[in-house]
């Protein structure tokens, strides 16, 4: 099998593609005493590279500290990556000055973990959603908005009633589904979920993926990035998936694919430490339990970064890193004994 | 039965518990937040704080004593706490002292349940330590709490819950804000902690799985009352109560990809104005009228070792068959 360039380019639909990156690093510098030297970088995301169709769910998961969230910050722009292109749109949103930006940010909206820090206590709900109505000029005038905010109300599944309401007043579930109408309020094309229904109960859980879904189906070309530690939930809502680990995507492919046939080593631990609620299944189970814990960012491991932990790890491991390669259709793992 | 009584009413968040566990078994507690499931365990451990917490009645039987009836903060009860009945806390951060070293925290321990000699305590923290994964233990005594990662932090409360050999173990949600590898890495520390030293251990949990894969018994709570309990096969494979089924439901699994979650209906229940009649009734799909007449049910026997509190239960076949 030929190993492939850094730009995947497989899974594309042709110019059915909602968003691209390419060689995505993020650095942070680590700066020391009164002068702030740098010392070193801390690598958050290191060469990441992947693709989703227009309408597509990619999931994105992996444990604390991966690069998970980096990647779907820097998608949204709130960081501006250190290299590495980010295509939406015909652009490359990576490098675009911030008037040339503003356009495309009503475009690609973000939904984050906890509804409650991510809504102004002291706005009304409604005033929350009609927020980035008002700074786009959409909707047209007052009345013309208040129109919009009853309609993304509904959208969500919120009586329109509630909107003098303030967020302490509502349950979890229904905070977060604000969260999502504000999101929904610019007509956006990506929306990167970020840990999006990981703060609440599972039944109220189960309402938001549902209505994910629902918004999915209703609005064409809707698509999502959908980033969680939760295996199960990121198996259910995506069409493809990728593993990151240690600021790098180290295997991706079709949620089945991965799930029934992990390629990479760490993807299989990460898949045999989740459990089922199937006490049958598990009994015949083996769990991988991996040796140790991620190593500090700071002191990454040579060649693989995996490869102190890693079960199949031979010498070679030590000094080469590992390409993303295809190994089937589709089928993109970075793992030399793969 | 343990309630809060707070300015603006009496919360009942703990209503009428009973369960049991044996040596060497490992028994899972599930519910969702707010059930009652981590006040059912401080209660037995009597580290409800009080006031607003006070325990109502019931007993909790210890190798033949009632451990409700000792004084608070007596004699008899530090010499069990901590000592033959230990805790691993979601949140090892708020349970260590920042301010003392781990070493000295695991000699506290061992000094005063076991009346070791420091040289003695010193030693047996190094082993302990070194039991339950922590690398280079003899120089990592000297450290704090927040020198340690989260995963390590929870090893270090393993130890310190294991330290005087423990004859029950309660893991509170003790892995729930771990990642999935770590997790893992601790529930199989755990899972090894009672073959060794032949404890029961109590897994609180929310996480089905995590039940599935170790626990032998399940007890499932709701609304500060047990609903149903029996073995993990029983309650995982063909539940009997309403809310157990609703609960396997609305959580993704294999093979619901592309079906929808059936999340449940309503929220949950205000604890203090519980109703007289089952609790779970107003969010129930199986419920008939007369349910919200009854008074709420008792656990009953609907095959050996699995008792479900439900009026429906009671009839030929129950709902079983809706399950399927």
């Amino acid at each position: 099998m030929p190993p492939t360039s850094p730009d995947p380019g497989v899974g594309a639909c042709g110019n059915n593609l909602a968003l691209k990156v390419a060689d995505l690093k993020m650095y942070f510098p680590v700066t020391k005493g009164l002068l702030r030297r740098k010392v070193a970088d801390i690598k958050a995301a290191d060469g990441v590279s992947f693709d989703i169709g227009r309408g597509e769910t990619l999931g994105l998961v992996g444990e604390s500290g991966c690069g998970k969230t980096t990647v779907g910050r820097c998608v949204i722009r709130l960081y501006e990556p250190t290299s590495g292109a980010i295509l939406f749109e015909g652009e490359d949103i990576a490098k675009l000055p911030e008037s040339r930006l503003r356009p495309l940010r009503r475009k690609i909206a973000i939904v984050l973990q906890d509804p409650a820090s991510s809504l102004d206590p002291r706005q009304s709900i409604g005033k929350i959603v009609e927020e980035p109505l008002r700074t786009h000029h959409l909707a047209g005038n007052k009345a013309g908005r208040r129109e919009r905010v009853a309609e993304l109300f509904e959208m969500v599944g919120l009586d329109p009633r509630l909107m003098e309401r303030y967020p302490h007043e509502l349950s979890g579930g229904q905070r977060q589904r604000v969260a999502i109408a504000r999101s929904l309020g610019g007509d956006p094309s990506l929306i990167v979920c970020d840990e999006a229904v990981s703060a609440l109960d599972v039944s109220i859980q189960a309402q938001i993926i549902n209505l994910l879904r629902e918004l999915q189906e209703k609005i064409a070309g809707l698509t999502y990035l959908f980033i969680s530690h939760d295996l199960w939930l990121v198996h259910y809502l995506s069409t493809r998936v990728a593993v990151m680990y240690m600021g790098r995507i180290v295997e991706l492919a079709d949620a089945e694919v991965l799930y029934d046939n992990p390629a990479h080593p760490y993807s299989r631990a990460l898949l045999s430490a989740v459990p089922t609620a199937n006490p049958v299944v598990e009994r015949q189970r083996k769990p991988i339990v991996l040796e140790g814990e991620t190593p500090s960012l700071l002191y990454r491991p040579s060649g693989c970064h995996f490869h102190p932990r890693c079960p199949m790890a031979i010498p070679e491991c030590r000094e080469t890193e590992p390409m993303l390669r295809e190994i089937a259709t589709g089928h993109l793992v970075a793992c030399i004994r793969a | 039965m343990t309630e809060f009584r707070t300015e603006r009413g009496v919360i009942k968040a703990v209503n009428g518990v009973s369960y049991e566990i044996h040596e060497g078994e490992i028994v899972g507690l599930v519910g969702e937040s707010g059930s009652g499931k981590s006040v059912s365990q401080l209660s037995v451990m009597r580290l409800v704080a009080s006031p607003p917490g006070f325990i109502v009645g019931g007993k909790a039987l210890f190798e033949g004593k009632d451990l409700l009836e000792f004084e608070a903060n007596g004699p008899e009860l530090r010499s069990v706490r901590g000592a033959k009945i230990a805790m691993v806390f979601q949140e090892p951060m708020t349970s260590l002292n920042p301010v003392l070293t781990i070493g000295f925290q695991l000699r506290e321990m061992l000094e005063l349940h076991l009346g070791m000699r420091t040289q003695d305590a010193q030693q047996r923290a190094v082993e302990l330590l070194q039991k339950v994964g922590v690398p280079d233990a003899q120089n990592r005594l000297g450290d704090y709490p927040h020198q340690f990662s989260g995963g390590m932090r929870q090893r270090v409360m393993v130890a310190m819950a294991t330290s005087c050999n423990p004859k029950i173990l309660i893991a509170d949600e003790a892995t729930t804000a771990l990642d999935a590898t770590t997790q893992l890495q601790l529930l199989e520390l755990l899972r090894d902690t009672v073959v060794r030293l032949n404890t029961a251990l109590v897994i609180v949990t929310h996480n089905l799985g995590v039940v599935a894969r170790y626990a032998q018994r399940v007890y499932v709570m709701y609304a500060g009352r047990i609903v149903e309990h029996g073995t993990v096969d029983q309650i995982l494979l063909n539940p009997q109560h309403p809310y157990t089924m609703d609960l396997l439901r609305c959580v993704p699994s294999r093979s619901e990809r592309g079906e929808k979650l059936i999340p449940i209906a309503g929220t949950t229940p205000d604890l203090m104005n519980l109703p007289q009649t089952c609790s779970f009734s107003p969010r129930c799909r199986y419920k008939e009228p007369d349910c919200e007449e009854k008074l709420c049910p008792e656990l009953e026997q609907v095959e050996p070792g699995h008792y479900v509190a439900c009026h429906l239960s009671r009839r030929d076949g129950g709902h079983a068959a809706d399950v399927a």
